[in-house]
């Protein structure tokens, strides 16, 4: 904790580096075009044009964009199903995602997979899966396969924190630190598994500490802010890269947003004064207030960068509104692979 | 042609996989330093060394999760289950990663994985380890399923089962690794999803699988002593199905028998039952019977546990029946 409390301020009270400022820029155009994405899928919802279960980003966007900007083109990701905004930072076209909403044949995964299940190989983004916490265990094998061939590759794996007290996150994290595999796992802590909350769920307060149990390396990082998110990971990246160490990143983050579409924002389970609190972090603020202290950007090329979001998420919307349904043959496709090794 | 048991012919198609391709590894418990529960991985560690002869912890989700995870990026891991019994714990990674993983995907992401180990009962067990799970895992799209009966097919089906771009459930008879018979050396391939006729007869077909294999050959031996010429038909794979073979032996003997080690509620001899009835209804001078494990979990007595299992007398009054004789 003490650690990365120091680091975090480090990185907080250090003036932003002029010459990655277009970066930075980069970085915040991301969490602009995930929120206004999520807030039209939100819609599109609510009109009926998405179907199924609909897990929004909304005030988590930090986490993804800090995070796999850390990342190179080769390294492997796997998410939870509350992924839209990770397969946008990491460059799956907002066009592709929303026709996958949309259940159409031009989605990344050609209408099958659905909000849930968003997958780009060529990208090295391996899924969305529906299963808490199952798909630890297949980070850990991208990790395996990654030290099997050599190939410094690094698996990144995206959890709520109601996964941790799952057995395939103790089986998976204890075999990563035994086999010291490449593997990242960054556990979202939003504070609530669908309506409970973490005390409620959990019996210690500090994620982070599961570490200990496998000798593994550990953080405590504020989701909130790009920057410190993207220091983490970094360093965690690196430990994987360079020393075949794995990581476990405690992200202190918040849903602003119910659990699924077919929740309430704030529900039983929280009070709607802790939603208001919380959104006075939202990770975009935050992010182009220091834009703009440091000179980086100023308000009128905010408004802009927004502006330019909203007319691509309306693309995005408008393609996938009028994107070809599936074609019936495509029931039977894809079941059993015919060739043969 | 050298004589192997089921268990060393099993062997040897691993060892004759792992050295054609670098990308094939075995993980699983004891499958290293203690050379295999059931010694199907003796010498294997020493030949390929730890990063592929892998030893787990007792973990069977866990590292079921991390095959399929690895073959998902392109290796070929094959999974040992000590038992199948223990995978029950795995069975989310089976069917909810590796079954629909393809599909889910929309053909980016394949899963080249076989998860093997024994199934079925052996003696005295008790009733969490002597279980028959072939129908449970043939009733998932994108799994095939493996049931070797023979030294013989358990090395050309595995070498098969490996080099198959899907999820293969493989299940070894627990009771078959003694087993003795010829087995080809080498390039042995027994293609997925083609029954073979293990005795050739004309007036009754026992489809059967596995370690009912063994039993229906004992029953039909002592039919033929009684003058009953039958037919026994491996199905070899579960999933996909040799319809095609179940069929012409029906059209051929016109009366059928489907024994199997596992439960009978949705059973496997169910799905042939349905095959049959569909389209071959108008070949059938009798109604199909099937012979089935006891709908009980497995007592522990050695009198009941008989009384539970298939064995030849329970085939050969099926066949008797359906003969009515």
């Amino acid at each position: 904790m003490t650690g990365s409390t120091a680091a975090r301020t480090r990185a907080r009270s250090r003036r932003l580096d002029p010459a990655q400022a277009d970066e930075y820029r980069g970085w915040l155009r991301q969490m602009m075009l995930i929120r206004r994405f999520e807030e039209k899928a939100g819609e599109a919802y609510s009109l009926g044009r998405i179907g199924g279960f609909c897990h929004l980003y909304i005030g988590q966007e930090a986490v993804a964009v800090g995070s796999l900007a850390a990342l190179g083109p080769d390294d492997y990701i796997t998410c939870s199903y509350r992924e839209h905004g990770h397969a946008l930072a990491r460059g799956i076209s907002a066009r592709a995602v929303m026709a996958e909403l949309f259940g159409k044949a031009a989605g990344c995964t050609g209408g099958k997979g659905g909000s849930m299940h968003l997958f780009d190989a060529s990208l090295g983004f391996l899924g969305g899966h529906g299963i808490v916490g199952a798909h630890i265990p297949l980070a850990t094998g991208m990790a395996f396969a990654a030290k099997y061939r050599k190939t410094q590759q690094v698996a990144v794996c995206y959890f709520g924190e109601a996964a941790v007290n799952n057995g395939a996150f103790h089986e998976a994290l204890n075999m990563a630190a035994l086999w010291k595999l490449p593997a990242v796992y960054i556990c979202e802590n939003n504070r609530y598994g669908m309506g409970t909350a973490l005390e409620r769920a959990s019996a210690i307060y500090d994620i982070s500490e599961r570490a200990c149990s496998y000798d593994m390396a550990n953080e405590v990082v504020d989701g909130q802010d790009v920057l410190v998110m993207h220091a983490a990971m970094e360093r965690a990246v690196q430990r994987a890269r360079t020393e075949e160490q794995p990581t476990l990143l405690e992200v202190r983050t918040y849903r602003f947003m119910g659990h699924s579409m077919s929740d309430p924002i704030h529900g039983h389970y929280r009070t709607r004064e802790e939603v208001e609190d919380q959104r006075k972090r939202d990770p975009i603020t935050v992010w182009s207030q220091r834009l703009i202290a440091e000179e980086l950007m100023d308000e009128a090329a905010v408004k802009a960068m927004d502006k330019s979001v909203m007319e691509e998420v309306e693309d995005a919307y408008q393609f996938a509104d009028q994107a070809p349904e599936p074609e019936a043959e495509a029931l039977f496709q894809d079941v059993y692979a015919e060739e043969q090794r | 042609m050298p004589t192997l048991t089921y268990r060393d012919a099993l062997n040897q198609a691993l060892r004759e996989e792992m050295q054609r391709d670098p990308d094939v590894f075995l993980m699983g418990e004891e499958v290293g330093v203690y050379q295999g529960a059931y010694k199907v991985s003796r010498g294997l560690l020493d030949e390929f060394g730890p990063m592929r002869v892998v030893d787990t912890p007792i973990t069977e989700l866990g590292f079921a999760g991390v095959g399929v995870g690895a073959a998902m990026v392109g290796l070929r891991p094959v999974i040992e289950f000590m038992t199948w019994n223990f995978a029950l714990l795995a069975i989310d990674q089976l069917v909810n990663s590796a079954a629909k993983m393809r599909y889910m995907s929309a053909g980016q992401v394949g899963v080249p994985a076989v998860f093997r180990g024994p199934g079925g009962a052996a003696l005295q067990l008790g009733a969490q380890h002597s279980q028959a799970f072939e129908s449970f895992y043939a009733h998932v799209p994108g799994l095939k399923v493996v049931t070797p009966a023979t030294p013989a097919d358990a090395k050309g089906l595995l070498k098969s089962s490996i080099r198959d771009d899907n999820p293969v459930v493989f299940i070894e008879g627990e009771m078959l690794y003694n087993l003795k018979g010829e087995v080809p050396e080498g390039e042995h391939i027994v293609p997925l999803g083609q029954a073979d006729i293990k005795r050739a007869g004309a007036e009754v077909t026992i489809v059967c699988h596995s370690k009912t294999v063994a039993v229906a050959l004992k029953a039909a031996e002592q039919l033929a002593n009684e003058g009953v010429d039958a037919e026994v038909l491996d199905l070899r794979s579960i999933r996909p199905l040799d319809r095609e073979a179940i069929l012409t032996s029906v059209t051929k003997t016109h009366r059928c028998v489907v024994a199997e080690e596992g439960w009978p509620f949705a059973g496997v001899g169910a799905q042939v039952v349905d095959t049959i009835q569909r389209e071959a209804f108008d070949e059938l001078d009798a109604p199909i019977l099937r012979v089935t494990g006891a709908d009980v979990p497995m007592p522990y007595n050695k009198q009941l546990e008989r009384a539970a299992k298939v064995d030849p007398p329970k085939i050969v009054a099926a066949v008797n029946e359906v003969l009515y004789r």
